[in-house]
């Protein structure tokens, strides 16, 4: 199996401290690969170099066989990573239907024209349903997003990526803040989508962990700690401990259970 | 027809009646302000940019149209076209240069590059230096019109004004202001869709400066002289003033609140002399604190909430 997404050696320091370290993880095509850790692991921060939207320290970045560690975030967007963010990123003033639109637009509609009529936007509205569709938001089409429920945010926020066509999807923490009937949307939403595509995401919740990825990393103080499925990762003592040592509450991966 | 176009049709009727009833030259100078507004609109309002350097568009547009008729027998409409071209061009350099950073330090370097172009003009001869560009014919338009008649000049800056409104609308409302929205809404977002947004943002720059230099162009026209004051950097805080005081993100929004300041100005001028600014602060102040949407955002707010009433109550 080929890895689709791979680093080698990340570090990134915040003058003198050192948030990533070594980290060098491989991400197998065709997977949903999580990313977990207790608070302040450093999550966030691997999320952010991968996309470019800090840049590493040292170490390299390898996305389907090119070097994109001086690649520029939106440059990387285009060539087929793209992700989400942790607090949910709508274009809150929009309606659904146009936030999914602009998506659609930067493919293949024109961006720079400011001569002409929006309505040529318009053809790209069947596709737009067609996306909300699969994520059961075609009856929200005109709501302004700012209106939504945070839990349909994320599945706007979703089909919005799903637009770009992404081949790697990055998500940060999408269960984040939701009820237990959102999160298991959402979690079924992200199987549903991952079908030809490869995802990589941040989680705390671990039966959204061990009911949909194929492959966790675990991430300690900057540094990756153990890498396996769920089975290998949940019974290593030394994630067990660095679980127990910390006072974090939603990783708690012994129990399984929910935030 | 719906309440909009009745709106736009009655803002054209007003326009064409208004030298019945108002002096045309200070007609004049309320519709060039008003297009500068909202030609200003389009970066503060549209695109969530904060410029502090505006009048620099509005200056260099007056210099080259009055340098051009002056000088180079230049007709108006070449003049015109001349001083847009300028402007923009300007503004697409201060734009990339100012757009590398945000926030407070964006309207910083688009200060410093105005207080640049200002000492610029101030050292140049052929500007005049402190005591202006006198003497710029207003010429034939077209060859045809004779803009000496001031009749025939409010008319001119009228046709522009109208163009300049729709202009904006259509930007605004075009593919290209659906991205700028996007980007002013969400940038981190917009930018993990692919878009460079560095470049729209110049884009829109550019654009908004070749506005304010056609608004520039034309008062410089109708006064027949061009003076440092359109390049000072109070006449680019003036303009933030105007914007925020009519409405941020409207279309009638600027036109207000250039309207508001300029008649203030000349009515108070003569009477209250230094004390002046003062007034205009304290309006600033009152609108500022009470007035979050300013004029015309509010006023369609409180008619939304009169109409919703209505509704609830039939």
């Amino acid at each position: 199996m080929t890895h689709v997404l791979e680093t080698a050696g990340l570090c990134k320091e915040f003058g003198g401290f050192r948030a990533v370290s070594d980290v060098s993880l491989k991400v197998r095509e065709g997977d949903i690969h999580a990313l977990i850790g207790p608070n302040g692991a450093g999550k966030t921060t691997v999320f952010n170099l991968l996309t470019k939207f800090l840049q590493p320290t040292s170490g390299t970045i390898v996305l389907e066989g090119r070097d994109i560690t001086g690649e520029k975030p939106a440059a990387l967007a285009r060539q087929g990573m793209v992700r989400s963010f942790q607090i949910s990123a709508t274009f809150p003033d929009l309606t659904v239907l146009e936030n999914v639109r602009v998506a659609l637009q930067r493919r293949s509609a024109p961006t720079y024209a400011f001569w002409l009529p929006g309505r040529v936007l318009d053809r790209l509205n069947a596709r737009a349903m067609e996306l909300l569709e699969l994520v059961d938001m075609q009856d929200f089409a005109q709501t302004r997003a700012a209106d939504l429920s945070y839990g349909r945010k994320r599945s706007v926020e979703i089909a919005t990526t799903l637009a770009m066509e992404p081949r790697v999807m990055l998500l940060d923490e999408p269960t984040q803040g939701m009820g237990h009937e959102d999160v298991e949307r959402v979690t079924r939403l992200i199987k549903r989508v991952s079908a030809g595509r490869t995802i990589l995401m941040v989680e705390h919740n671990m039966k959204v962990v061990s009911g949909i990825c194929d492959r966790i990393s675990v991430l300690q103080r900057g540094s990756i700690l153990a890498e396996g499925s769920y089975a290998e990762v949940s019974a290593d003592p030394r994630v067990l401990e660095a679980y127990m040592g910390s006072d974090d509450a939603d990783g708690d991966i012994g129990a399984g259970g929910e935030p | 027809m719906n309440s909009r176009t009745l709106l736009t049709l009655a803002g054209i009727a007003a326009l064409a009646l208004a030298p019945a009833f108002v002096y045309p030259m200070l007609m004049v100078k309320l519709l060039c302000f008003a297009i500068f507004a909202s030609a200003f609109n389009l970066m503060l309002g549209y695109t969530g940019l904060l410029s502090f350097g505006h009048a620099m568009f509005f200056g260099t547009a007056g210099y080259i149209l009055g340098l051009g008729m002056k000088h180079l027998g230049w007709s108006p409409e070449i003049g015109l076209i001349a001083g847009m071209a300028g402007a923009g061009l300007l503004g697409f350099i201060a734009g990339a240069i100012a757009i590398r950073r945000e926030g407070i330090y964006f309207a910083m370097i688009t200060l410093a590059i105005s207080q640049l172009i200002y000492f610029l003009a101030m050292q140049t001869d052929w500007t005049g230096r402190d005591d202006g560009l006198h003497g710029i014919p207003r010429g034939r338009l077209f060859g045809l019109i004779d803009l000496e008649n001031d009749l025939a000049l409010y008319g001119l800056v009228a046709v522009c004004f109208v163009l300049a409104l729709a202009a904006i609308h259509r930007i605004v409302t075009s593919p290209f202001g659906q991205v700028l929205t996007a980007i002013r809404e969400n940038e981190p977002r917009a930018l993990s869709l692919g878009y460079d947004v560095a470049r729209y943002k110049v884009l829109a720059f550019t654009l908004s400066a070749a506005l304010s230099g056609l608004a520039g162009g034309l008062k410089a026209l109708a006064l027949s002289y061009e003076s440092l004051n359109d390049l000072h950097w109070s006449l680019s805080g003036e303009v933030v003033m105007m914007c925020i005081l009519g409405g941020l993100g409207t279309l009638s929004g600027p036109v207000a609140g250039a309207f508001f300041v300029i008649l203030l100005q000349n009515f108070l001028a003569d009477k209250v002399g230094e004390w002046l600014s003062v007034i205009i602060g304290l309006v600033f102040l009152f609108c500022i604190l009470a007035m979050r949407k300013g004029f015309v955002g509010e006023l369609s707010q409180r008619l939304a909430g009169l109409r919703g009433k209505a509704r609830a109550a039939s």
